[in-house]
């Protein structure tokens, strides 16, 4: 190293544990603690500069590093699976700054840091669920003036929301929206539910776990706490309903559960199989096998010869 | 019906209303009241202060001095300036409607004719679909638009079906009073016509109380029952509507009808 | 057959491992230092530091050099480290009629005292490549005249002398300079109408192409402002910091720093009597665009204070602030590129559905066509 290098590299600060300075984690804990006392509402927040881009995580990872503690297990999940790039490198993220332990196992985790899904395993009352957010604002893009849409929540003016809902049904027949489907939190906020598949919407309702959500960009944080009514907005006549898969899934034959579809030839070959990797895995080692799982035993017997 | 005894009392009172931008005069001193069922008109020239006054009766705009009042269904009468915001929204969205000179600022213009007049309806809590889109037809019908364009959208509305839409979707809730600013302002004159026909029997039909801001002696004529004459931002004649037109007393408002109605 | 996707640790570890090589480049070549850096391309670390909101020259260097050039990057790279820098508390207001200037002109006054100073500019160069520059040819030390040190007075006091432009202090006039020190963008949420402070501080930080482009709108008839330049200057100002153990302050050093003091017209009001109002930018380093191009948009911004309608985009404070920041937009749009494949999973099903649904009553549209033709025939 040069001197200039060594000068440079010495007067570098060290990181605190789960990287936030310790003043910074009490005033995003003031701020989720302000969220749990009003279910669903938005509570501004001063978010910080993250060491990953906005819209990558900034919101979820300042929530977990405010609440996270040396004996927590952290488990990390995009798209429902722990090892999409993404979660792979938060979850580096924090055993770095913060070694704590870190599991695949959604049982075993006390934080449990998500981007588009809920675990299809019901959560307990001793787990935090953690959401990304990139735009809290469910009425953002029917209007994008943050100082009305402000005031809408303020004085409950939801009908704009119906309207979208109503326009759904006028062009398609039914509502189009399949994610980031808003909800009525406790009676009161209309929220949304982060980019989750509506699928996912009812194990938001009276949920055993507290929820957490954290936009970084927006600096917006919102919770739910455990038992509270989350209610999707639908209309008396056209319920709402969440996506039916007609098959099971490939690998573990689980039903009622979110599936990926995965592209298997150029030809319109494709097998579906659990958005949750944790879940299928845990499936299988408990006996269960879909139809494609006894060729997958195969194939790895094959590779490994 | 309601008794007798409540229709004695005004629905709307307005005292010594003043409003001041800067140093410029927008009305001042202005009182009057508006019983249930009563179509009042404004008239003046313009800039005299009309849609000023308009607005600070219909909680649009902060008055400088004076006081609204207002009587609620249940009878009980409010300073408007005293009620909270939510209050006022929530009055403004089911007890009143306000029609606006432009219908691109009363209207959503990108939002299906059916969702602008059942978007009220959502707002109260309405959440039966059939039962929304139901009453929408219904109220395209009385404003004589077609059913079949209740999926369109206003932006491919010619000018009067746009104004008679925004009628329709600030009738639908069954307000007791409408605002309506110059209402066939931007129209030509043989849609002008049927749209004041329209306003008039519909007015009458359900019992409405209306304040109509216009320039036109004749719409005035046409729909109110009474009327007050502005200039200057002050009134300067009030009085039921064929007596103000046919024996003027102010000198300026003798001007207004002679220039006006001369034909 | 079906292999799920492992090893996501070790895709990415791998990835960058071929960044660092990509980035070492050449190993016959020298690496690039730090001073090299500073020295040589220091309008880019200019530009770090100032949309970093961090005065920190070899910081910067090490951002660009990290970043392969990259520049909105390297600002992300130096940010995140600000972040976790601890706050010992906030400076006095540089004083920039002190400044020591290397460069000072004013489009509004043909002369004035101390003159106009081009300093260091690319302004009327011719711009032709220099063949010289792709060598190490010698370069001819440059001509300083030595400056009696007396500071320059700003073009903005001589106006203000004659009270015929606002005061620094706002619109109104005669407002005191608040008490409380001003706000912190990076510590306090964003809550709109902004004040002024917050609002210059997020202009500060603003990404220069999207205020240049703004400021342009602004000249092009999208909110216009009549502007003139009534000064630049660019030099050394003193930073320091009141210490109230000592009870005086102290000097903690210099930094470089860009001013752009707008004149621009006003009519007057009711209130106000004619007079010029100002556009401010200030921006770390030499970086007259962007202090040009902030000072425009903020007179713009300040279209509530004068009456003015606000129909431009630029003169639109929640447009203006929530996009001008180029770490949030960079990472919002970039983001589109992480899998979506839940997402996508429930809008195919909807499409297949409604695909399915709209097939469905084509068919049934044909059968009755062709019931009725029948009963007709
Ligand atoms: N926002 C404003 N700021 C300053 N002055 C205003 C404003 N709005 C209206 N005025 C002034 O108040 C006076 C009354 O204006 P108002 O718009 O109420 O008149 P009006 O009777 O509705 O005219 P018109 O028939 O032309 O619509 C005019 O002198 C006008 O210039
Ligand atoms: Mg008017
Ligand atoms: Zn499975």
């Amino acid at each position: 190293m040069t001197g200039q290098a060594q000068d440079i590299a010495g007067g570098m600060a060290a990181y605190n544990f789960a990287y936030l300075d310790e003043q910074t984690k009490r005033m995003i804990r003031r701020a989720i603690l302000k969220g749990i006392a009003i279910p669903g509402y938005q509570v501004p927040f001063a978010s910080r500069e993250m060491p990953m881009p906005y819209g990558w995580g900034t919101g979820g990872v300042q929530v977990t590093a405010s609440i996270i503690g040396r004996d927590d297990t952290l488990k990390v999940i995009d798209q429902g699976a722990d090892d999409t790039t993404n979660a792979v490198s938060i979850r580096a993220f924090f055993q770095k700054v913060a070694d704590v332990a870190v599991t695949t196992r959604t049982r075993e985790a006390s934080v449990i840091q998500t981007r588009h899904r809920i675990p299809e395993e019901p959560l307990t009352a001793s787990q935090v669920l953690v959401y990304q957010v990139p735009i809290p604002e469910p009425l953002r893009f029917l209007e994008p003036r943050e100082t009305e849409t402000r005031k809408m929540h303020a004085l409950e003016e939801y009908g704009l929301m119906h309207v979208k809902l109503y326009e759904d049904i006028a062009r398609h027949g039914h509502i189009a929206t399949t994610y980031a489907y808003p909800v009525l939190v406790d009676d009161r906020y209309v929220m949304d539910p982060s980019p989750t598949p509506k699928f996912d919407n009812p194990k938001m309702d009276m949920c055993e776990a507290l929820q957490l959500f954290g936009a970084g960009r927006e600096k917006r944080i919102y919770a739910i706490p455990p038992y509270t009514r989350v209610v999707s907005l639908d209309f008396e006549d056209h319920p709402f309903e969440v996506q039916r898969f007609e098959e099971p899934c490939a690998l573990c034959a689980a039903r009622d559960v979110y599936l990926d579809e995965v592209i298997l030839d150029d030809k319109g070959g494709r097998m579906f199989v659990c958005s949750d990797t944790d879940h299928c895995e845990e499936r299988r080692a408990a006996g269960h096998r879909g139809h494609l799982a006894a060729e997958e035993a195969y194939a790895t017997t094959e590779a490994a010869q | 019906m309601s008794g007798p005894r409540e229709d004695d009392q005004p629905l709307l009172s307005v005292r010594g209303l003043g409003k001041r931008y800067g140093d410029r005069v927008g009305c001042r001193d202005v009182s009057f009241d508006v019983w249930p069922g009563e179509v009042l008109a404004i008239v003046g020239e313009s800039g005299s202060g009309k849609t000023t006054l308009l607005n600070c009766i219909s909680t649009r705009l902060e008055p400088t001095t004076g006081a609204v009042r207002y009587r609620l269904r249940d009878g009980q009468e409010r300073d408007l300036y005293e009620m909270s915001e939510a209050e006022r929204r929530l009055l403004m969205r089911t007890d009143w409607g306000f029609v606006h000179q432009n219908p691109a600022d009363g209207l959503r213009m990108s939002v299906s004719a059916g969702a602008n007049v059942g978007e009220r309806l959502m707002a109260v809590g309405q959440r039966h679909y059939g039962n929304i889109r139901g009453t929408a037809a219904n109220w395209l019908e009385r404003v004589e638009i077609a059913e079949d364009r209740i999926d369109d959208r206003p932006r491919d509305f010619s000018g009067g079906m746009r104004q008679r839409l925004q009628i329709a979707r600030n009738l639908v809730t069954g307000p007791r009073l409408v605002f309506m600013d110059e209402p066939t302002g931007g129209l030509d004159v043989s849609v002008q016509a049927r749209l004041l026909d329209l306003v008039r029997g519909l007015v009458a039909d359900l019992g409405l109380a209306a304040i109509v801001v216009t320039h036109d002696l004749a719409v005035a004529r046409l729909l109110s029952h009474r009327m007050i004459v502005m200039k200057d931002g002050a009134v300067i004649e009030a009085g039921l509507t064929d007596r103000v037109l046919d024996d003027p007393q102010a000198p300026y408002t003798q001007l207004l009808v002679s220039s006006i109605l001369q034909v | 057959m079906y292999v799920a996707v492992k090893g996501g640790e070790a895709a990415i570890a791998n990835a960058h491992r071929l960044l660092g090589d990509r980035r070492r480049g050449n190993r016959d070549l020298p690496s690039i230092t730090l001073d090299q850096l500073v020295g040589q391309l220091s309008l880019a670390v200019d530009r770090v530091m100032a949309e970093a909101s961090l005065y920190a020259p070899h910081l910067a260097a090490l951002a660009v050099k990290q970043a392969r050039g990259d520049m909105i990057e390297a600002i992300f790279l130096l940010r995140a480290y600000r972040t976790t820098l601890p706050r010992f508390g906030a400076s006095l207001p540089v004083e920039t009629g002190e400044m020591v200037a290397e460069r000072r002109v004013s489009a509004t006054f043909k002369d004035l005292p101390g003159g106009q100073v081009l300093g260091p500019t690319f302004d009327y160069t011719h711009r032709l490549l220099d063949p010289e520059l792709a060598g190490d040819g010698e370069v001819d030390a440059a001509l300083v005249s030595e400056t009696d040190g007396d500071p320059l007075m700003r073009v903005t006091d001589i106006l203000a002398h004659e009270d015929i432009i606002e005061s620094s202090r706002g619109a109104a006039g005669d407002t005191p300079l608040p008490e409380e020190p001003s706000g912190d963008l990076t510590r306090e949420p964003l809550e709109f109408p902004m004040q002024r402070d917050q609002r210059l501080q997020a202009l500060a930080r603003g990404d220069e192409g999207f205020l240049l482009s703004l400021g342009y709108s602004t000249q092009r008839g999208y909110g216009r402002t009549h502007p003139f330049v009534g000064e630049i200057r660019m030099g050394e100002v003193e930073v320091e910091l009141d210490v109230p153990e000592l009870g005086f302050a102290v000097s903690l050093g210099t930094i470089k720093v860009t001013e752009c003091q707008m004149v621009t017209q006003f009519a007057g009001s009711a209130k106000a009597p004619p007079q010029f109002t100002r556009g401010y930018g200030l921006v770390f380093g030499q970086s007259e665009r962007k202090a040009m191009s902030m000072a425009l948009v903020d007179r713009a911004l300040r279209a509530d204070e004068f009456g003015e309608d606000r129909l431009a985009p630029a003169q639109d404070e929640e447009f203006v602030i929530s996009h001008s920041d180029n770490v949030q937009a960079t990472g919002f749009v970039e983001h589109l590129k992480l899998p979506h494949y839940v997402d996508f999973q429930a809008e195919l099903d909807l499409v297949r559905r409604m695909r399915g649904e709209f097939e469905a009553r084509e068919a049934a549209d044909l059968e009755t066509d062709n019931a009725s033709r029948e009963a007709a025939e």
